[in-house]
């Protein structure tokens, strides 16, 4: 009985600081895709139905990949805006190389990760050798390759992938007992999304952390800069390759595929409190955050908002999501540091000061969710 | 480019603090120029000549409004993508309101002013007051104003009268008023920064926050204001386009891709995009390097998607040669563990290597020196 009651209790003290969790920032994009699961269920409950989810996550698995690489790069303090552009090049070449002839697709895929692998290797030497903020050195980046693109199509669509290729973005395991189709893009999202926690988990992972938050820091305690930061930069143009690789499937091939990822990327990774300027944010809920996008998109659908409007409905949650974590987390951290700072006027301290989190170094005085677009 | 590098390596030893951003750029565009006239020559044109100069001055005014408002954005440590649809906006705005009117063209300014003033405040209020970061708020208030327009325009609308039209067509010999204008805009603008009060403490901000508030700068105004002027310039630029194709067009501006290209010409024109250093006239000078780039390619009939692509390594190189000189500057002072400019030493300390950067570079800076003197002080 007793053992019964003490348990309860820790489950309630569980369950009270998982409630402190969704409701602090970090949290709150998880928060945010549940009640918008359960908006979409109530318009639609058809939704719920295991099918139909499944769809679902199959319709955002190339948002979230390309969200998970943005992820690494905005983490580890940059940005990556060519990645749009390297998702219409992706989806050009496989269009135009493979053609119809299935035998090469083995040779194409494996050409367009190492073009992928290359365009990131050089946005990150360019960052860190010549200087240029990452900002600058991505937009050019997205300049060239979409106009090589365009270039090279003459601006049309052309070109159609082999069946057998596409199934990668359409098809799947077929005849399950639940879902009936689980298609091939969900189960390479997860398993991406599986090596993405783990990676970041990693000595490595950390010091792509680690160098976002402080640079000078990172490089003091022998971290290899350049080779970090351009890891990051890698680790997103191929993830952008994954995402043009599941395009192709059920977008088919033009040169308009692709266009703004970059931006539904940082979107998604910001909507996931991942701090822009680096050094905070958790992979999964970056993740989440492309996942809320697409539920945001497709409760507007369903709720039969003039297809016009999503994007300002889009502008409007954006700001309100992360003004939410802004102002939490300034509140949380204006009581703790820096003592000189005048009339700490905490405006709702937020309860759930996890104790496991390092206080804030006095000297590290940027504070979040403040652009530093580039070194 | 070679020419760009090696320019200014002996000018540099004796006064090295003198060759500031805007006089790199000034010489990176005389380069340009240079290159551009041989490579026009080369195909039997005159660079020179009376209507060549036009166009590159017509081809500078609109990206010229663009950037002067996001210099002083960027100056802040913010950014604003939301020009092209206030662009957008406000050429509509300003067709809808004159319908072929001259009587209606002075109410039709006004408004257009009036409401991109608020849009900029908007804008800044969600930057300073809700904490939101100027690249997520500005993104967002840009899609808010971009579903307006799809939802409530089709297509192009209004019409402007001949009378307005004349500011795009009419021109001083061969300097199109409307370059007159923006150059005007940023003499003010200019002015502005190294005269006014707000204009020095855009700089102090943007250098550092934190050094800032603790020198007694009320951060959140100076921000505002950028944003504020960011958004009326957007819509001068808006009313240009619209004397100049004489209707408003709710895709203008996102065509134009202002946003990106105003942020990469300003940071052509060396201003840190991490805030707190640069010069409305070295974005002027990156404006005019795009304007000739873009020029030179019209007239070789250089392919329109192959232009992107030599737009995008221009801005990467020119960067590129502007930062490895800065970057040259800087660094003795984290190697050899040279002790910090006197003035800013104590501040510094505390705050971090990230400002130590900044204050450092900064003391050298006329603008900013009364902040920085108060922040050691």
């Amino acid at each position: 009985m007793s053992a019964v009651t003490s348990d309860s209790q820790h489950l309630g003290h569980r369950l009270a600081g998982f409630g402190r969790t969704l409701i602090s920032p970090r949290g709150a994009v998880f928060l945010l895709l549940i009640v918008l699961l359960i908006a979409i269920t109530v318009l639609n409950p058809s939704f719920a139905e295991p099918s139909q989810f499944v769809r679902f996550v199959q319709r955002v698995a190339p948002v979230a990949i390309v969200a998970i690489g943005q992820y690494f790069v905005i983490v580890g303090g940059e940005f990556d805006l060519s990645m749009g552009s390297v998702v219409t090049a992706q989806v050009v070449i496989a269009g135009n190389l493979i053609g119809q002839d299935e035998s090469k697709s083995i040779p194409v895929l494996l050409f367009m990760l190492a073009f992928g692998a290359f365009i990131g290797l050089v946005n990150g030497l360019i960052v860190s050798f010549l200087k240029v903020p990452s900002f600058i050195a991505t937009l050019g980046m997205m300049l060239a390759l979409l106009g090589a693109t365009l270039y090279w199509t003459g601006g049309a669509a052309t070109g159609n992938p082999a069946d057998g290729f596409r199934q990668i973005g359409r098809g799947g395991i077929r005849d399950l007992p639940v879902i009936g189709v689980l298609p091939w893009s969900v189960v390479i999202l997860v398993v991406l999304l599986v090596i993405a926690i783990w990676f970041a988990r990693r000595p490595f992972g950390r010091s792509i952390k680690a160098l976002g938050d402080n640079p000078t820091t990172a490089h003091y305690s022998g971290t290899r800069t350049w080779w970090v930061k351009t890891s990051t930069f890698v680790l997103s143009s191929l993830s952008a390759t994954v995402a043009g690789v599941l395009l192709v499937g059920y977008a088919g091939v033009h040169p308009s595929v692709g266009r703004g990822y970059e931006f539904t990327a940082i979107t998604a990774v910001v909507l996931g409190g991942v701090v822009l300027g680096g050094g905070r944010g958790w992979v999964v809920a970056a993740a989440a955050g492309a996942f809320a996008l697409e539920a945001l998109f497709t409760l507007l659908n369903f709720a039969g908002v003039p297809s016009t409007y999503r994007e300002a409905v889009q502008g409007a949650i954006i700001i309100l999501a992360v003004a939410y974590a802004a102002t939490t987390i300034r509140a949380r951290r204006r009581g703790r540091a820096l003592e000189t700072s005048p009339a700490p006027e905490a405006k709702e301290p937020d309860p759930s000061e996890d104790p496991a989190r390092p206080a804030p170094i006095p000297s590290t005085s940027r504070a979040d969710n403040e652009t530093k677009g580039g070194s | 480019m070679s020419t760009l590098t090696e320019a200014p390596a002996p000018v540099r030893r004796p006064r090295r603090r003198r060759l500031d951003a805007s006089l790199i750029v000034g010489i990176a565009l005389v380069g340009v120029i240079i290159i551009g006239s041989v490579l026009v020559a080369s195909v039997g044109r005159n660079f020179f000549s009376a209507g060549n100069i036009r166009d590159i001055l017509t081809g500078m005014s609109v990206l010229g409004f663009v950037a002067i408002g996001q210099t002083l954005v960027i100056l802040c440590a913010s950014l604003d993508l939301s020009v092209p649809y206030v662009v957008s906006l406000s050429s509509l705005i300003a067709a809808d309101m004159m319908a072929g009117n001259p009587g209606n063209i002075p109410a039709a300014v006004l408004t257009v002013l009036v409401v991109a003033a608020l849009i900029g405040t908007a804008n800044g209020l969600i930057v300073t007051k809700l904490k939101v970061n100027g690249f997520i708020a500005t993104l967002g208030t840009g899609l808010i104003i971009k579903g307006y327009l799809d939802t409530n325009y089709k297509g192009t609308s209004g019409s402007v009268p001949w009378e307005f039209q004349l500011i795009g067509a009419t021109g001083v010999g061969p300097v199109p008023v409307s370059t007159l204008i923006m150059l005007g805009v940023a003499v003010l603008g200019a002015l502005f920064l190294a005269r006014t009060r707000t204009g020095n403490h855009m700089f102090a901000v943007g250098g550092n926050e934190q050094v800032a508030r603790l020198s007694g700068i009320r951060t959140a105004r100076p921000v505002i204001i950028a944003h504020l002027l960011c958004s009326m310039t957007a819509a001068l630029a808006g009313l240009l386009l619209a004397s100049r194709l004489g209707v408003g067009s709710p895709t203008v501006g996102s065509q134009g891709g202002y946003d990106l290209l105003s942020i990469a010409a300003v940071v052509l024109g060396g201003t840190l995009l991490l805030g707190g250093r640069g010069s409305i006239w070295g974005t002027i000078g990156g404006v005019a390097i795009f304007a000739v780039v873009d020029n030179v390619m019209s007239v070789m009939q250089v392919n329109p998607f192959l232009k992107d692509v030599v737009r995008g390594i221009v801005i990467v190189a020119a960067v590129a040669v502007y930062t490895a000189r800065v970057t040259e500057r800087r660094r003795p002072r984290f190697t050899a563990g040279s002790p910090t400019p006197d003035g800013a030493g104590g501040a510094s300390e505390r705050i971090g290597p990230d400002s130590l950067d900044n204050a450092g570079v900064a003391h050298s800076d006329s603008p900013v020196e009364d902040p920085q003197k108060e922040a050691g002080a």
